[in-house]
Protein backbone atom coordinates (compact mmCIF):
# COMPACT_ATOMS: atom_id res chain seq x y z
CA UNK A 1 0.00 0.00 0.00
CA UNK A 2 1.42 3.34 -1.02
CA UNK A 3 -1.13 5.35 0.96
CA UNK A 4 -3.34 4.43 3.89
CA UNK A 5 -5.93 6.86 5.19
CA UNK A 6 -7.45 5.76 8.49
CA UNK A 7 -10.52 7.37 10.05
CA UNK A 8 -9.51 10.89 9.06
CA UNK A 9 -11.83 13.65 10.34
CA UNK A 10 -11.61 17.40 9.90
CA UNK A 11 -13.85 20.15 11.24
CA UNK A 12 -13.94 23.82 10.33
CA UNK A 13 -15.85 25.52 13.11
CA UNK A 14 -19.39 24.16 12.84
CA UNK A 15 -18.77 22.40 9.55
CA UNK A 16 -17.79 18.74 9.60
CA UNK A 17 -15.73 18.66 6.42
CA UNK A 18 -14.56 15.04 6.69
CA UNK A 19 -15.97 12.22 8.81
CA UNK A 20 -13.80 9.19 9.45
CA UNK A 21 -12.65 8.75 5.86
CA UNK A 22 -10.78 5.47 5.45
CA UNK A 23 -9.20 3.87 2.41
CA UNK A 24 -6.09 2.07 1.20
CA UNK A 25 -4.42 2.76 -2.11
CA UNK A 26 -2.22 0.08 -3.72
CA UNK A 27 0.73 1.16 -5.82
CA UNK A 28 0.14 1.87 -9.52
CA UNK A 29 -3.61 2.40 -9.32
CA UNK A 30 -5.73 5.38 -10.24
CA UNK A 31 -8.26 6.27 -7.57
CA UNK A 32 -11.11 8.58 -8.57
CA UNK A 33 -12.57 10.86 -5.93
CA UNK A 34 -16.01 12.16 -6.82
CA UNK A 35 -18.90 13.85 -5.07
CA UNK A 36 -20.99 17.02 -5.13
CA UNK A 37 -19.43 20.45 -4.59
CA UNK A 38 -18.51 20.98 -0.97
CA UNK A 39 -18.33 17.26 -0.24
CA UNK A 40 -14.81 17.59 1.18
CA UNK A 41 -12.76 16.26 -1.72
CA UNK A 42 -10.25 19.09 -1.79
CA UNK A 43 -10.15 19.11 2.01
CA UNK A 44 -9.16 15.44 1.88
CA UNK A 45 -6.30 16.39 -0.46
CA UNK A 46 -5.29 19.18 1.87
CA UNK A 47 -5.15 16.76 4.78
CA UNK A 48 -3.18 14.16 2.81
CA UNK A 49 -0.56 16.60 1.60
CA UNK A 50 -0.25 18.43 4.87
CA UNK A 51 -1.90 21.78 4.18
CA UNK A 52 -4.09 21.13 7.24
CA UNK A 53 -3.48 18.57 9.95
CA UNK A 54 -6.49 16.28 10.47
CA UNK A 55 -8.42 16.56 13.75
CA UNK A 56 -8.45 12.78 14.07
CA UNK A 57 -7.10 9.83 12.19
CA UNK A 58 -3.87 8.82 10.58
CA UNK A 59 -2.29 9.08 7.14
CA UNK A 60 0.48 6.65 6.21
CA UNK A 61 2.55 7.17 3.05
CA UNK A 62 4.90 4.39 1.94
CA UNK A 63 4.88 2.89 5.42
CA UNK A 64 5.64 6.18 7.19
CA UNK A 65 3.18 8.00 9.42
CA UNK A 66 2.86 11.44 7.80
CA UNK A 67 -0.11 12.77 9.77
CA UNK A 68 0.27 16.53 10.23
CA UNK A 69 3.62 16.77 8.38
CA UNK A 70 4.18 19.94 6.35
CA UNK A 71 3.60 20.04 2.55
CA UNK A 72 7.31 20.67 1.83
CA UNK A 73 8.28 17.58 3.80
CA UNK A 74 5.78 15.47 1.86
CA UNK A 75 6.87 16.92 -1.49
CA UNK A 76 10.39 15.71 -0.74
CA UNK A 77 9.04 12.28 0.19
CA UNK A 78 7.51 11.93 -3.28
CA UNK A 79 3.98 13.24 -2.90
CA UNK A 80 3.07 15.80 -5.55
CA UNK A 81 -0.08 17.75 -6.16
CA UNK A 82 -1.69 19.88 -8.82
CA UNK A 83 -4.17 22.53 -7.75
CA UNK A 84 -7.78 22.92 -8.76
CA UNK A 85 -7.37 26.67 -9.13
CA UNK A 86 -4.13 26.93 -11.07
CA UNK A 87 -1.27 28.59 -9.24
CA UNK A 88 1.37 29.46 -11.82
CA UNK A 89 4.43 31.38 -10.64
CA UNK A 90 3.53 34.24 -12.98
CA UNK A 91 6.75 36.19 -13.21
CA UNK A 92 8.87 33.09 -13.82
CA UNK A 93 9.22 31.36 -17.16
CA UNK A 94 7.41 28.10 -17.82
CA UNK A 95 10.71 26.23 -17.61
CA UNK A 96 11.55 27.85 -14.27
CA UNK A 97 8.12 26.91 -12.95
CA UNK A 98 8.79 23.28 -13.74
CA UNK A 99 12.34 23.52 -12.39
CA UNK A 100 10.95 24.52 -8.99
CA UNK A 101 9.16 21.18 -9.00
CA UNK A 102 12.26 19.18 -9.87
CA UNK A 103 14.67 21.17 -7.67
CA UNK A 104 12.67 20.79 -4.50
CA UNK A 105 10.97 17.48 -5.22
CA UNK A 106 11.88 13.94 -4.28
CA UNK A 107 15.23 13.88 -6.07
CA UNK A 108 16.36 17.28 -4.82
CA UNK A 109 18.03 17.94 -8.16
CA UNK A 110 20.57 20.68 -8.79
CA UNK A 111 19.81 23.42 -11.31
CA UNK A 112 21.57 21.79 -14.27
CA UNK A 113 19.78 18.47 -13.89
CA UNK A 114 16.53 20.22 -13.03
CA UNK A 115 16.66 22.20 -16.28
CA UNK A 116 17.08 18.94 -18.20
CA UNK A 117 14.24 17.29 -16.28
CA UNK A 118 12.05 20.33 -16.92
CA UNK A 119 12.65 20.15 -20.66
CA UNK A 120 11.86 16.43 -20.71
CA UNK A 121 8.64 16.90 -18.77
CA UNK A 122 7.58 19.88 -20.89
CA UNK A 123 8.14 17.82 -24.02
CA UNK A 124 6.08 15.00 -22.55
CA UNK A 125 3.23 17.27 -21.55
CA UNK A 126 3.25 19.23 -24.86
CA UNK A 127 4.40 22.56 -23.48
CA UNK A 128 7.96 22.56 -24.82
CA UNK A 129 7.28 25.37 -27.28
CA UNK A 130 6.27 27.61 -24.39
CA UNK A 131 9.31 26.91 -22.18
CA UNK A 132 10.83 30.39 -22.37
CA UNK A 133 7.61 32.35 -21.98
CA UNK A 134 6.31 33.73 -18.72
CA UNK A 135 3.82 31.46 -16.99
CA UNK A 136 1.33 34.33 -16.88
CA UNK A 137 1.09 34.28 -20.69
CA UNK A 138 -0.36 30.75 -20.85
CA UNK A 139 -4.04 30.07 -21.47
CA UNK A 140 -6.09 28.05 -18.99
CA UNK A 141 -5.55 24.66 -20.63
CA UNK A 142 -1.82 25.29 -20.74
CA UNK A 143 -1.81 26.44 -17.13
CA UNK A 144 -3.49 23.18 -16.14
CA UNK A 145 -0.80 21.28 -18.01
CA UNK A 146 1.84 23.40 -16.30
CA UNK A 147 0.41 22.40 -12.91
CA UNK A 148 0.76 18.79 -13.95
CA UNK A 149 4.25 19.33 -15.36
CA UNK A 150 5.47 20.85 -12.11
CA UNK A 151 4.08 17.95 -10.15
CA UNK A 152 5.60 15.37 -12.52
CA UNK A 153 9.00 17.06 -12.52
CA UNK A 154 9.33 16.27 -8.83
CA UNK A 155 9.39 12.55 -9.82
CA UNK A 156 6.64 11.64 -7.35
CA UNK A 157 5.45 8.23 -6.20
CA UNK A 158 1.94 9.56 -5.65
CA UNK A 159 0.24 12.35 -7.56
CA UNK A 160 -2.84 14.17 -6.30
CA UNK A 161 -4.71 15.76 -9.21
CA UNK A 162 -7.43 18.23 -8.33
CA UNK A 163 -9.82 18.74 -11.27
CA UNK A 164 -7.24 18.90 -14.03
CA UNK A 165 -10.03 18.53 -16.62
CA UNK A 166 -12.27 21.33 -15.38
CA UNK A 167 -12.58 24.18 -17.85
CA UNK A 168 -11.10 22.23 -20.75
CA UNK A 169 -12.89 21.65 -24.06
CA UNK A 170 -13.60 18.07 -25.28
CA UNK A 171 -10.47 17.90 -27.44
CA UNK A 172 -8.29 19.13 -24.57
CA UNK A 173 -9.97 16.63 -22.24
CA UNK A 174 -9.14 13.79 -24.61
CA UNK A 175 -5.47 14.87 -24.73
CA UNK A 176 -5.33 15.18 -20.96
CA UNK A 177 -6.94 11.77 -20.38
CA UNK A 178 -4.34 10.23 -22.64
CA UNK A 179 -1.61 12.05 -20.70
CA UNK A 180 -3.00 10.75 -17.41
CA UNK A 181 -2.89 7.20 -18.73
CA UNK A 182 0.70 7.64 -19.82
CA UNK A 183 1.60 8.97 -16.37
CA UNK A 184 0.13 5.83 -14.82
CA UNK A 185 2.19 3.70 -17.18
CA UNK A 186 5.29 5.29 -15.68
CA UNK A 187 4.29 3.63 -12.41
CA UNK A 188 3.01 6.75 -10.68
CA UNK A 189 0.01 6.20 -8.43
CA UNK A 190 -2.73 8.78 -8.88
CA UNK A 191 -5.67 10.10 -6.91
CA UNK A 192 -7.87 12.32 -9.02
CA UNK A 193 -10.74 14.57 -8.05
CA UNK A 194 -12.93 14.98 -11.09
CA UNK A 195 -16.38 16.12 -12.15
CA UNK A 196 -16.02 15.06 -15.78
CA UNK A 197 -17.71 11.67 -15.23
CA UNK A 198 -16.98 9.85 -18.46
CA UNK A 199 -13.27 10.63 -18.06
CA UNK A 200 -13.01 9.60 -14.43
CA UNK A 201 -15.01 6.40 -15.11
CA UNK A 202 -12.69 5.61 -17.98
CA UNK A 203 -9.34 5.95 -16.26
CA UNK A 204 -10.05 5.03 -12.62
CA UNK A 205 -9.41 1.57 -11.23
CA UNK A 206 -11.47 2.39 -8.19
CA UNK A 207 -13.71 5.25 -7.14
CA UNK A 208 -14.61 6.74 -3.78
CA UNK A 209 -17.69 8.92 -3.45
CA UNK A 210 -17.82 11.62 -0.78
CA UNK A 211 -20.97 13.45 0.28
CA UNK A 212 -21.01 15.96 3.14
CA UNK A 213 -17.66 14.61 4.28
CA UNK A 214 -18.96 11.04 4.48
CA UNK A 215 -17.63 8.24 2.38
CA UNK A 216 -20.91 6.98 0.88
CA UNK A 217 -19.54 4.46 -1.58
CA UNK A 218 -16.39 2.80 -2.81
CA UNK A 219 -15.82 0.39 -5.67
CA UNK A 220 -15.07 -0.10 -9.33
CA UNK A 221 -16.60 2.38 -11.80
CA UNK A 222 -19.30 -0.22 -12.70
CA UNK A 223 -20.28 -0.69 -9.06
CA UNK A 224 -20.38 3.04 -8.43
CA UNK A 225 -22.73 3.82 -11.32
CA UNK A 226 -25.16 1.18 -10.04
CA UNK A 227 -24.97 2.27 -6.42
CA UNK A 228 -28.31 3.78 -5.37
CA UNK A 229 -26.84 6.08 -2.74
CA UNK A 230 -24.49 7.56 -5.31
CA UNK A 231 -27.24 8.03 -7.84
CA UNK A 232 -29.34 9.81 -5.24
CA UNK A 233 -26.57 12.03 -3.88
CA UNK A 234 -24.63 12.83 -6.99
CA UNK A 235 -25.38 11.29 -10.35
CA UNK A 236 -29.11 11.97 -10.11
CA UNK A 237 -30.81 10.03 -12.86
CA UNK A 238 -30.22 6.21 -12.98
CA UNK A 239 -30.48 6.36 -16.77
CA UNK A 240 -27.70 8.89 -16.76
CA UNK A 241 -25.59 6.37 -14.91
CA UNK A 242 -26.27 3.77 -17.61
CA UNK A 243 -25.47 6.29 -20.27
CA UNK A 244 -22.21 7.09 -18.54
CA UNK A 245 -21.19 3.46 -18.49
CA UNK A 246 -21.99 3.12 -22.18
CA UNK A 247 -20.01 6.26 -22.91
CA UNK A 248 -17.26 4.67 -20.93
CA UNK A 249 -17.22 1.51 -23.11
CA UNK A 250 -17.33 3.47 -26.32
CA UNK A 251 -14.64 5.87 -25.22
CA UNK B 1 24.52 26.71 -13.17
CA UNK B 2 26.30 28.74 -15.84
CA UNK B 3 26.42 31.61 -13.39
CA UNK B 4 29.87 32.80 -14.44
CA UNK B 5 29.21 32.67 -18.16
CA UNK B 6 26.67 35.49 -18.16
CA UNK B 7 28.23 38.60 -19.72
CA UNK B 8 25.81 40.87 -17.86
CA UNK B 9 27.30 40.41 -14.41
CA UNK B 10 30.89 41.01 -15.61
CA UNK B 11 29.78 44.18 -17.31
CA UNK B 12 28.07 45.43 -14.16
CA UNK B 13 31.12 44.67 -12.02
CA UNK B 14 33.43 46.36 -14.52
CA UNK B 15 31.33 49.53 -14.66
CA UNK B 16 31.09 49.69 -10.86
CA UNK B 17 34.84 49.16 -10.46
CA UNK B 18 35.82 51.72 -13.08
CA UNK B 19 33.46 54.40 -11.86
CA UNK B 20 34.39 53.87 -8.23
CA UNK B 21 38.12 54.09 -8.96
CA UNK B 22 37.65 57.52 -10.51
CA UNK B 23 38.18 59.31 -7.15
CA UNK B 24 41.34 57.22 -6.64
CA UNK B 25 42.84 58.70 -9.80
CA UNK B 26 41.85 62.28 -9.14
CA UNK B 27 42.51 61.99 -5.39
CA UNK B 28 39.74 64.53 -4.80
CA UNK B 29 37.90 64.19 -1.49
CA UNK B 30 34.75 65.81 -2.86
CA UNK B 31 34.21 63.28 -5.66
CA UNK B 32 35.08 60.52 -3.21
CA UNK B 33 32.29 61.65 -0.90
CA UNK B 34 29.76 61.66 -3.73
CA UNK B 35 30.74 58.18 -4.87
CA UNK B 36 30.83 56.99 -1.25
CA UNK B 37 27.17 57.92 -0.80
CA UNK B 38 26.22 56.21 -4.05
CA UNK B 39 28.12 53.01 -3.24
CA UNK B 40 26.58 52.93 0.21
CA UNK B 41 23.15 53.05 -1.42
CA UNK B 42 24.16 50.34 -3.88
CA UNK B 43 25.07 47.99 -1.05
CA UNK B 44 21.93 48.75 0.95
CA UNK B 45 19.57 48.57 -2.04
CA UNK B 46 21.11 45.36 -3.41
CA UNK B 47 20.83 43.76 0.01
CA UNK B 48 17.25 44.90 0.53
CA UNK B 49 16.46 43.47 -2.90
CA UNK B 50 17.21 39.93 -1.66
CA UNK B 51 14.29 40.00 0.77
CA UNK B 52 12.11 42.52 -1.11
CA UNK B 53 12.75 41.71 -4.76
CA UNK B 54 13.56 37.99 -4.72
CA UNK B 55 11.44 36.82 -1.79
CA UNK B 56 8.62 39.36 -2.06
CA UNK B 57 8.64 40.50 1.57
CA UNK B 58 8.55 44.28 2.00
CA UNK B 59 10.97 45.25 4.75
CA UNK B 60 10.14 48.82 5.70
CA UNK B 61 12.61 48.99 8.55
CA UNK B 62 15.68 47.64 6.83
CA UNK B 63 17.80 50.48 8.12
CA UNK B 64 17.69 48.84 11.56
CA UNK B 65 20.50 46.53 10.41
CA UNK B 66 22.58 49.50 9.25
CA UNK B 67 22.09 51.29 12.57
CA UNK B 68 22.68 48.23 14.70
CA UNK B 69 25.85 47.39 12.75
CA UNK B 70 27.07 50.94 13.28
CA UNK B 71 26.43 50.77 17.01
CA UNK B 72 28.06 47.38 17.48
CA UNK B 73 31.03 48.46 15.36
CA UNK B 74 31.64 51.70 17.22
CA UNK B 75 31.15 50.00 20.56
CA UNK B 76 33.73 47.29 19.79
CA UNK B 77 36.19 49.94 18.60
CA UNK B 78 35.75 52.53 21.33
CA UNK B 79 35.05 50.37 24.39
CA UNK B 80 36.77 47.10 23.51
CA UNK B 81 39.61 48.63 21.52
CA UNK B 82 39.12 46.31 18.56
CA UNK B 83 40.37 47.10 15.05
CA UNK B 84 38.12 48.27 12.24
CA UNK B 85 38.23 44.83 10.64
CA UNK B 86 37.02 43.08 13.76
CA UNK B 87 34.39 45.78 14.16
CA UNK B 88 33.22 45.13 10.59
CA UNK B 89 32.86 41.43 11.28
CA UNK B 90 31.05 42.15 14.56
CA UNK B 91 28.66 44.57 12.84
CA UNK B 92 27.85 42.07 10.09
CA UNK B 93 27.40 39.21 12.52
CA UNK B 94 25.15 41.15 14.88
CA UNK B 95 22.93 42.26 11.99
CA UNK B 96 22.79 38.66 10.77
CA UNK B 97 21.90 37.41 14.24
CA UNK B 98 19.15 40.00 14.63
CA UNK B 99 17.76 39.04 11.21
CA UNK B 100 17.87 35.37 12.13
CA UNK B 101 15.94 35.89 15.37
CA UNK B 102 13.48 38.28 13.70
CA UNK B 103 13.09 35.87 10.82
CA UNK B 104 12.01 33.12 13.16
CA UNK B 105 9.53 35.51 14.81
CA UNK B 106 8.02 37.79 12.16
CA UNK B 107 8.57 36.11 8.79
CA UNK B 108 5.48 34.01 9.37
CA UNK B 109 3.53 37.23 8.90
CA UNK B 110 2.60 37.96 5.33
CA UNK B 111 2.11 41.09 3.24
CA UNK B 112 1.29 44.29 5.07
CA UNK B 113 1.63 42.65 8.48
CA UNK B 114 5.27 41.83 7.88
CA UNK B 115 5.93 45.36 6.62
CA UNK B 116 4.30 46.82 9.75
CA UNK B 117 6.27 44.51 11.99
CA UNK B 118 9.57 45.64 10.45
CA UNK B 119 8.67 49.27 11.20
CA UNK B 120 7.89 48.21 14.76
CA UNK B 121 11.26 46.50 15.07
CA UNK B 122 13.08 49.63 13.90
CA UNK B 123 11.22 51.85 16.36
CA UNK B 124 11.66 49.38 19.20
CA UNK B 125 15.40 49.22 18.51
CA UNK B 126 15.63 53.00 18.56
CA UNK B 127 13.77 53.20 21.87
CA UNK B 128 15.90 50.43 23.35
CA UNK B 129 19.23 52.00 22.35
CA UNK B 130 18.00 55.37 23.58
CA UNK B 131 17.82 53.83 27.04
CA UNK B 132 20.78 51.48 26.85
CA UNK B 133 23.63 53.05 28.84
CA UNK B 134 26.57 50.96 27.49
CA UNK B 135 25.76 52.47 24.06
CA UNK B 136 25.60 55.96 25.53
CA UNK B 137 21.81 56.23 25.69
CA UNK B 138 20.47 59.29 23.88
CA UNK B 139 23.98 60.77 23.49
CA UNK B 140 25.30 57.81 21.53
CA UNK B 141 28.94 56.85 20.99
CA UNK B 142 31.73 59.10 19.77
CA UNK B 143 35.02 57.71 18.55
CA UNK B 144 38.12 59.12 20.16
CA UNK B 145 40.29 60.80 17.55
CA UNK B 146 43.18 58.50 18.52
CA UNK B 147 41.35 55.57 16.97
CA UNK B 148 42.15 56.91 13.49
CA UNK B 149 45.90 57.03 14.26
CA UNK B 150 46.14 53.27 13.81
CA UNK B 151 45.13 53.81 10.17
CA UNK B 152 47.58 56.61 9.44
CA UNK B 153 45.49 59.54 10.60
CA UNK B 154 41.96 60.70 9.86
CA UNK B 155 42.58 61.57 6.20
CA UNK B 156 44.06 58.13 5.45
CA UNK B 157 41.29 56.43 7.42
CA UNK B 158 38.72 58.06 5.17
CA UNK B 159 40.44 56.62 2.11
CA UNK B 160 40.60 53.24 3.81
CA UNK B 161 36.85 53.25 4.43
CA UNK B 162 36.39 54.10 0.80
CA UNK B 163 38.47 51.11 -0.38
CA UNK B 164 36.58 48.85 1.97
CA UNK B 165 33.27 50.18 0.71
CA UNK B 166 34.26 49.43 -2.88
CA UNK B 167 35.08 45.88 -1.81
CA UNK B 168 31.75 45.51 0.00
CA UNK B 169 29.88 46.88 -3.04
CA UNK B 170 31.46 44.21 -5.22
CA UNK B 171 30.57 41.59 -2.63
CA UNK B 172 26.97 42.83 -2.44
CA UNK B 173 26.55 42.70 -6.22
CA UNK B 174 28.10 39.24 -6.40
CA UNK B 175 25.93 38.04 -3.54
CA UNK B 176 22.82 39.43 -5.18
CA UNK B 177 23.76 37.73 -8.45
CA UNK B 178 24.72 34.40 -6.91
CA UNK B 179 21.52 34.23 -4.89
CA UNK B 180 19.48 35.05 -7.97
CA UNK B 181 21.12 32.41 -10.16
CA UNK B 182 21.12 29.66 -7.52
CA UNK B 183 18.64 26.98 -6.59
CA UNK B 184 18.11 28.80 -3.30
CA UNK B 185 17.14 31.89 -5.29
CA UNK B 186 14.72 29.91 -7.43
CA UNK B 187 13.03 28.82 -4.21
CA UNK B 188 12.86 32.43 -3.03
CA UNK B 189 11.26 33.56 -6.27
CA UNK B 190 8.74 30.72 -6.01
CA UNK B 191 7.87 32.07 -2.54
CA UNK B 192 7.48 35.56 -3.99
CA UNK B 193 5.08 34.37 -6.66
CA UNK B 194 2.96 32.04 -4.51
CA UNK B 195 4.12 30.98 -1.10
CA UNK B 196 1.57 28.19 -0.64
CA UNK B 197 2.30 26.72 -4.04
CA UNK B 198 6.04 26.88 -3.27
CA UNK B 199 5.44 24.91 -0.08
CA UNK B 200 3.47 22.26 -1.92
CA UNK B 201 6.35 21.95 -4.41
CA UNK B 202 8.79 21.28 -1.59
CA UNK B 203 10.40 24.65 -0.86
CA UNK B 204 11.08 24.68 2.89
CA UNK B 205 9.65 28.17 3.16
CA UNK B 206 10.43 29.01 6.83
CA UNK B 207 14.13 28.23 6.36
CA UNK B 208 14.41 29.84 2.94
CA UNK B 209 12.81 33.07 4.14
CA UNK B 210 14.98 33.24 7.26
CA UNK B 211 18.21 32.77 5.29
CA UNK B 212 17.12 35.33 2.72
CA UNK B 213 16.52 37.80 5.54
CA UNK B 214 19.91 37.01 7.09
CA UNK B 215 21.69 37.46 3.74
CA UNK B 216 19.93 40.76 3.23
CA UNK B 217 21.06 41.98 6.67
CA UNK B 218 24.78 41.13 6.80
CA UNK B 219 26.11 43.75 4.37
CA UNK B 220 23.92 46.60 5.69
CA UNK B 221 25.36 45.77 9.14
CA UNK B 222 28.91 45.96 7.75
CA UNK B 223 28.49 49.20 5.82
CA UNK B 224 26.86 50.63 8.96
CA UNK B 225 30.21 50.13 10.70
CA UNK B 226 32.06 51.82 7.82
CA UNK B 227 29.67 54.76 7.66
CA UNK B 228 29.73 55.52 11.38
CA UNK B 229 33.47 54.88 11.64
CA UNK B 230 33.92 57.55 9.01
CA UNK B 231 31.34 59.76 10.72
CA UNK B 232 33.04 59.44 14.12
CA UNK B 233 29.87 59.31 16.14
CA UNK B 234 26.47 57.65 16.22
CA UNK B 235 23.19 58.65 17.88
CA UNK B 236 19.91 56.75 18.16
CA UNK B 237 17.90 59.40 16.28
CA UNK B 238 20.36 59.29 13.41
CA UNK B 239 20.98 55.58 13.20
CA UNK B 240 17.39 54.41 12.86
CA UNK B 241 15.84 56.99 10.57
CA UNK B 242 12.75 55.42 9.07
CA UNK B 243 12.75 57.70 6.02
CA UNK B 244 16.09 56.26 4.97
CA UNK B 245 14.40 52.84 4.78
CA UNK B 246 11.74 54.33 2.56
CA UNK B 247 14.39 55.88 0.32
CA UNK B 248 15.92 52.42 -0.07
CA UNK B 249 12.54 51.08 -1.17
CA UNK B 250 12.32 53.87 -3.74
CA UNK B 251 15.76 52.91 -5.10
CA UNK B 252 14.85 49.23 -5.47
CA UNK B 253 11.48 49.98 -7.04
CA UNK B 254 12.93 52.65 -9.34
CA UNK B 255 15.59 50.38 -10.77
CA UNK B 256 13.49 47.23 -10.82
CA UNK B 257 12.92 44.81 -7.95
CA UNK B 258 13.99 41.22 -8.35
CA UNK B 259 16.84 42.00 -10.77
CA UNK B 260 20.55 42.34 -10.02
CA UNK B 261 21.03 45.48 -12.06
CA UNK B 262 17.85 47.22 -10.89
CA UNK B 263 18.85 48.20 -7.34
CA UNK B 264 22.26 49.39 -8.59
CA UNK B 265 20.71 51.62 -11.24
CA UNK B 266 18.05 52.71 -8.78
CA UNK B 267 20.64 53.66 -6.17
CA UNK B 268 22.70 55.67 -8.65
CA UNK B 269 19.64 57.32 -10.18
CA UNK B 270 18.05 58.17 -6.86
CA UNK B 271 21.24 59.60 -5.38
CA UNK B 272 21.79 61.74 -8.47
CA UNK B 273 18.23 63.01 -8.19
CA UNK B 274 18.61 63.62 -4.48
CA UNK B 275 21.83 65.53 -5.02
CA UNK B 276 20.07 67.71 -7.55
CA UNK B 277 17.04 68.30 -5.33
CA UNK B 278 19.11 69.12 -2.26
CA UNK B 279 21.02 71.81 -4.08
CA UNK B 280 18.05 73.33 -5.86
CA UNK B 281 16.49 76.20 -3.92
CA UNK B 282 12.99 75.12 -4.94
CA UNK B 283 13.14 71.50 -3.77
CA UNK B 284 15.70 71.42 -0.99
CA UNK B 285 13.10 71.36 1.78
CA UNK B 286 10.75 68.94 0.14
CA UNK B 287 13.16 66.39 -1.33
CA UNK B 288 11.54 63.57 0.67
CA UNK B 289 8.11 64.45 -0.72
CA UNK B 290 9.59 64.09 -4.17
CA UNK B 291 10.86 60.64 -3.18
CA UNK B 292 7.37 59.71 -1.97
CA UNK B 293 5.72 60.99 -5.13
CA UNK B 294 8.28 59.10 -7.20
CA UNK B 295 7.50 55.84 -5.36
CA UNK B 296 3.80 56.36 -5.97
CA UNK B 297 4.33 57.01 -9.68
CA UNK B 298 6.56 53.95 -10.09
CA UNK B 299 4.08 51.65 -8.38
CA UNK B 300 1.20 53.04 -10.43
CA UNK B 301 2.83 53.12 -13.85
CA UNK B 302 5.97 50.98 -14.00
CA UNK B 303 5.70 48.54 -11.10
CA UNK B 304 8.53 46.45 -12.59
CA UNK B 305 10.95 49.40 -12.41
CA UNK B 306 13.35 50.53 -15.12
CA UNK B 307 15.16 47.22 -15.63
CA UNK B 308 11.97 45.19 -15.31
CA UNK B 309 10.27 47.42 -17.87
CA UNK B 310 13.15 46.98 -20.33
CA UNK B 311 13.16 43.22 -19.82
CA UNK B 312 9.43 42.99 -20.39
CA UNK B 313 9.58 45.23 -23.43
CA UNK B 314 12.49 43.53 -25.17
CA UNK B 315 12.47 39.89 -24.22
CA UNK B 316 16.02 39.13 -25.51
CA UNK B 317 17.25 41.40 -22.69
CA UNK B 318 15.86 38.89 -20.23
CA UNK B 319 19.01 36.82 -20.61
CA UNK B 320 21.41 39.75 -20.87
CA UNK B 321 20.26 41.78 -17.88
CA UNK B 322 20.56 39.71 -14.74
Amino acid sequence: MILQVEAVSKRFGGLQALTRVTFDLPEGQILGLIGPNGAGKTTLFNVINGVYPPDEGRVTFRGKDITGRKPYFLARQGLARSHQIVRPLNELSVRENVMVGSCFGRENQNLTIAARTADEVLEYIHLANRANQLASSLNIAEKKRLELARALASRPYLLLMDEVLAGLNPAEIATMVETIQRIREQGITIIMIEHVMHAVMKVSDRIIVLDYGQQIAEGTPEEITRNEKVIEAYLGDPKLADWLMKGNRQG
Amino acid sequence: MNAWRSPGIWLILLVVLVSSSWPLLTQKAATREVVFTVLLSVVLASSLNIILGYTGYVSFGHIVFFGLGGYIGLYTMSSLGASLYIALAAGGLSAALLAFLLGKAILRLRGAYFALATIGVNEAMRAFINNFQPFGGPIGISLNFNVYKAYGGAAQALWLTYYLLIALSIVSILLSYLVKSSKFGLGLMAIREDEDAAEVMGVITPNAKTWAYVLSAILPGMVGVLFYFKNGNIEPGDAFRLHFSVELLVMVMLGGYGTVLGPILGAVGYQRLRGFLLTSPLFKNIQLSVAGALLLLIILFIPAGAVGWLRNRFSPLRRLLP
